[in-house]
C-alpha cells in the first residue's frame, strides 16, 4: 500500500520539530512494533502539551467562576492550560456547558477570566482587541446595513483614516473571496443563512486577523451549505496562513477543519482532557476523508469521549495535569490492533484498508 | 388579494360614512312649521322653535361652515376672531416647541438609561412617580414660575411627550442585542461610535414608537392645555366657540383636530418605517 503510507508521511504537520515525530516519518510504523504493555490508547504516542515549539497563544491557568445559587462559587473550568503555534487551526469539543465558549470569549476577549492569563503573540491580552477576529454562531450582521457596509463597518474600524474608495476596494476583495460577489448591496434579510455567514467571515478576515475566532460558526446551517462554508474556511486558512480556534459539536467538521482537536470534559469544573492531533493529510477533501485509514481512528477517538469517558474523566484519570494535557497521536496500526483485545464488541476492522482496523469503541 | 380587500374596505367605509351622515342629517332636520307666528318674531326665535329643526347642526350646516373656514383659514379679526389655520398653527407650534425641547431631554437621557444599570435604577422611582401626573396637574405651577401662559403650555407638553420617549429610549437602548455590540468590541470601537454606529441604529425602531406615542399625548394635551390658558390655539377656540354657543365650530374644531392628530401620526410611522430594519 504505497498509497497508505504516502497519505501518512504527508499527514506530519510540517510546524513540528518534535524528534519523536521525526523518527516516525521516516520509519513508517511496521505491525511488528508492537508497544510491549497493552495500554488502553490506542494510540501511539502521548506527549505532552508543554512540547509545543512554539506558543503563538498560550492560555495559561485560566479559570472561570460564577456565583452559585447557595452562595459559593461554581468553576465552569480551572487551572485551564492550552497552547497554539502560528498558522495552526485548533478546535475545542465538548459537551455544552464544558465551557467552550467562555473560553473562545476570554480569548476574544469578551469576556475575564477569574484567574490566570491569555499571551497572544508574546503579549498578554486586554479585552478586545482588533488582531483578534470573532466569527459569531448567528453570524451578528448588523441587519440596517448591507453586505458591503457591514464588511466596511469592521474594515473602517481598523483603518480608520482611509478613505471612502480604499475601504470600499479592500472590503470588496473580502467580499469576492468568500463567493458573494453581486450580493454587496444585498442586507443581511436577504440573504440566506450560508450567505450571511460568509459575510460574517469575510467581516472578520477583512481586519487581516492574527487569530480567527469561530464560536460554532454553521451550526446553524444546514448540512449542504455547511459542507460549502467548511471548504470555504479551509481553503482561506490554507491560502492565508491564518491562525484559527474554533468550537464545534461536529466530529467530522473538528476532523475536516482541525490541526489540532482540544476535547474537553463536562463542566461544571472542566478539564481540557486531551489534545488529538490530527492525523490526516494537510491536503484532505471533504469527499474522500472518510476513505483515509485514520479517519474512523480519530473519529472513534473522538465520539468515545464525548459518549463516555468525557463525563468520568476525573475519576478515572486522577492524575491528570493541566498543564501536561496528553497529546494523543492517532494512527499506529499496531496500537489499534492491541487494542482490539480489550474490544470485545469492536466488529469494525476494515478490511480494505489492511493493517489499520478501526479501534476499540470502549476504554 | 390585498388590492382588492382594501377596495371591499373602502367601499365600506364610504357606505359607513354616508349612513352616518344620512342618519345626522335626518336626526337633526327641521320638521315643518310647528307654530304659526309673525314673521318678525318668527326671525328672533330661530329655526329650532318655527321649523322644530334640533338645536344640533346637520351636516349640511357644519359642511357650509367648514367651507366658510377652509376659504379663509387665516383672517384675524383680532383676539377672540381668528381662522381656523391661525389656531392650529398656534397649536402645531407649541405641540412642535414642546416635543422637540423633550426629544433633546428625552433621547439623550433615555440613553444614559439605556446603558448604564446604575443610572436606570438610581432613576427608576423617580421616573416611576412623575410619569403618571396628569401633565395639566402642572399647570398651576408653571404658570406660577414661568409666568406666562404661552410657554406654560409648551412646558405641559414637555411633560407630557417626554416620558414614553425616555422609557422607549432607555428601553430599546439596552435591549440592543448582545453580538452587536460584541461586534463594536471586537471591532475595538470607541464607546461614542458605538452609540452612532450601533445602538442608535439597532434602537431605533423602538426609540421612534416612543416618539410617535409621544406626539399623540402631546396633541391630546394640547387641547385641554389651551383651553385652560386661553388666548390662541384650536384648544382655546373649541372653548371660545362653546362660549359663542356655536355648535357647528365646536364640531368643525373636532373634525380639524381629528385630522392633524392623524397627520401627525402618520408622519411619525414614516420615519419609523425609515429606520426600521427587517430582520
Amino acid at each position: 500500500m504505497r498509497g497508505e503510507v504516502g497519505w501518512r508521511a504527508s499527514a506530519r504537520d510540517p510546524g513540528e520539530g518534535d524528534s519523536q515525530r521525526a523518527e516516525q516519518v521516516e520509519n513508517p510504523p511496521h505491525p511488528n512494533l508492537l508497544p510491549a504493555s497493552g495500554e488502553k490508547e490506542h494510540t501511539t504516542r502521548v506527549g505532552t502539551a508543554s512540547m509545543t515549539p512554539e506558543k503563538f497563544i498560550s492560555i495559561e491557568a485560566i479559570a472561570k467562576r460564577y456565583p452559585g445559587a447557595s452562595g459559593g462559587e461554581i468553576a465552569v473550568f480551572e487551572n485551564l492550560w492550552l497552547s497554539m503555534a502560528r498558522g495552526e487551526f485548533g478546535c475545542v469539543i465538548g459537551h455544552s456547558g464544558c465551557g467552550k465558549t467562555t473560553v473562545l470569549n476570554i480569548l476574544a476577549g469578551l469576556d475575564e477570566p477569574s484567574e490566570g492569563t491569555v499571551i497572544v503573540d508574546g503579549q498578554a491580552i486586554e479585552g478586545t482587541s482588533l488582531d483578534r477576529a470573532v466569527i459569531f454562531q448567528s453570524h451578528a450582521l448588523l441587519p440596517w446595513r448591507t453586505v458591503l457596509g457591514n464588511v466596511a463597518y469592521a474594515v473602517t474600524s481598523k483603518w480608520r483614516d482611509w478613505d471612502r474608495a480604499r475601504v470600499k476596494a479592500h472590503a470588496q476583495t473580502f467580499i469576492d473571496l468568500v463567493g458573494l460577489t453581486g450580493a454587496e448591496h444585498k442586507r443581511p434579510s436577504e440573504l440566506s443563512g450560508g450567505m450571511k455567514q460568509r459575510v460574517g467571515i469575510a467581516r472578520a478576515l477583512s481586519i487581516t486577523p492574527k487569530i480567527m475566532l469561530m464560536d460554532e460558526p454553521f451550526s446553524a446551517l444546514d448540512a449542504l451549505t455547511r459542507g460549502t462554508l467548511q471548504d470555504e474556511v479551509r481553503r482561506i486558512c490554507l491560502e492565508t496562513g491564518q491562525t484559527a480556534f474554533m468550537i464545534t459539536h461536529d466530529v467530522d467538521e473538528a476532523i475536516y477543519l482541525a490541526d489540532k482537536i482540544f476535547l474537553m470534559t463536562n463542566g461544571p469544573g472542566a478539564v481540557l482532557a486531551e489534545i488529538v492531533e490530527n492525523p490526516l493529510p494537510k491536503d484532505r477533501g471533504r469527499t474522500d476523508l472518510h476513505r483515509h485509514p485514520y479517519y474512523y481512528a480519530v473519529r472513534n477517538h473522538i465520539v468515545d469521549f464525548l459518549v463516555s469517558r468525557s463525563k468520568t474523566f476525573a475519576t478515572d484519570v486522577p492524575g491528570h495535569d493541566p498543564r501536561n494535557v496528553p497529546v494523543v497521536k492517532i494512527g499506529k496500526p499496531e496500537l489499534t490492533i492491541a487494542s482490539v483485545s480489550d474490544a470485545p464488541n469492536d466488529d469494525s476492522n476494515q478490511a480494505s484498508w489492511p493493517g489499520v482496523s478501526r479501534p476499540s469503541t470502549s476504554s | 388579494m390585498t388590492s382588492s380587500l382594501r377596495f371591499r374596505a373602502a367601499i365600506v367605509s364610504i357606505a359607513l360614512f354616508l349612513a352616518f351622515i344620512g342618519i345626522w342629517h335626518i336626526a337633526t332636520r327641521g320638521t315643518g312649521a310647528v307654530a304659526s307666528m309673525t314673521p318678525e318674531y318668527a326671525k328672533l326665535m330661530g329655526l329650532t322653535a318655527t321649523q322644530g329643526k334640533s338645536a344640533m347642526p346637520g351636516p349640511l350646516d357644519v359642511g357650509a361652515k367648514l367651507w366658510e373656514h377652509l376659504k379663509r383659514p387665516f383672517y384675524d379679526n383680532g383676539p377672540n376672531d381668528k381662522g381656523l389655520g391661525i389656531q392650529l398653527g398656534y397649536s402645531i407650534a407649541r405641540v412642535g416647541l414642546g416635543y422637540f425641547l423633550a426629544v433633546i431631554v428625552a433621547i439623550p437621557l433615555g440613553f444614559l438609561i439605556g446603558m448604564s444599570p446604575l443610572i436606570n435604577k438610581a432613576l427608576d422611582p423617580f421616573i416611576q412617580i412623575l410619569k403618571p401626573i396628569s401633565p395639566l396637574a402642572w399647570m398651576p405651577l408653571a404658570l406660577y414660575t414661568i409666568k406666562d401662559s404661552g410657554l406654560s403650555a409648551i412646558f405641559v407638553i414637555f411633560i407630557c411627550s417626554v416620558w414614553p420617549m425616555l422609557l422607549n429610549t432607555a428601553f430599546g437602548v439596552a435591549a440592543v442585542r448582545k453580538e452587536w455590540i460584541n461586534v463594536a468590541r471586537t471591532l475595538e470601537v470607541g464607546t461614542v461610535r458605538r452609540a452612532f454606529t450601533v445602538i442608535l441604529p439597532a434602537a431605533a425602531p423602538t426609540i421612534l414608537t416612543g416618539m410617535r406615542i409621544s406626539i399623540g399625548i402631546a396633541w391630546l394635551v394640547i387641547v385641554a392645555a389651551e383651553m385652560l390658558v386661553g388666548g390662541t390655539g384650536i384648544g382655546y377656540f373649541v372653548w371660545n366657540e362653546w362660549n359663542n354657543l356655536s355648535i357647528t365650530n365646536v364640531i368643525i374644531a373636532i373634525l380639524v383636530i381629528g385630522v392633524v392628530g392623524m397627520l401627525l401620526d402618520q408622519i411619525l410611522a414614516r420615519f419609523t418605517r425609515m429606520v426600521t430594519f427587517p430582520e
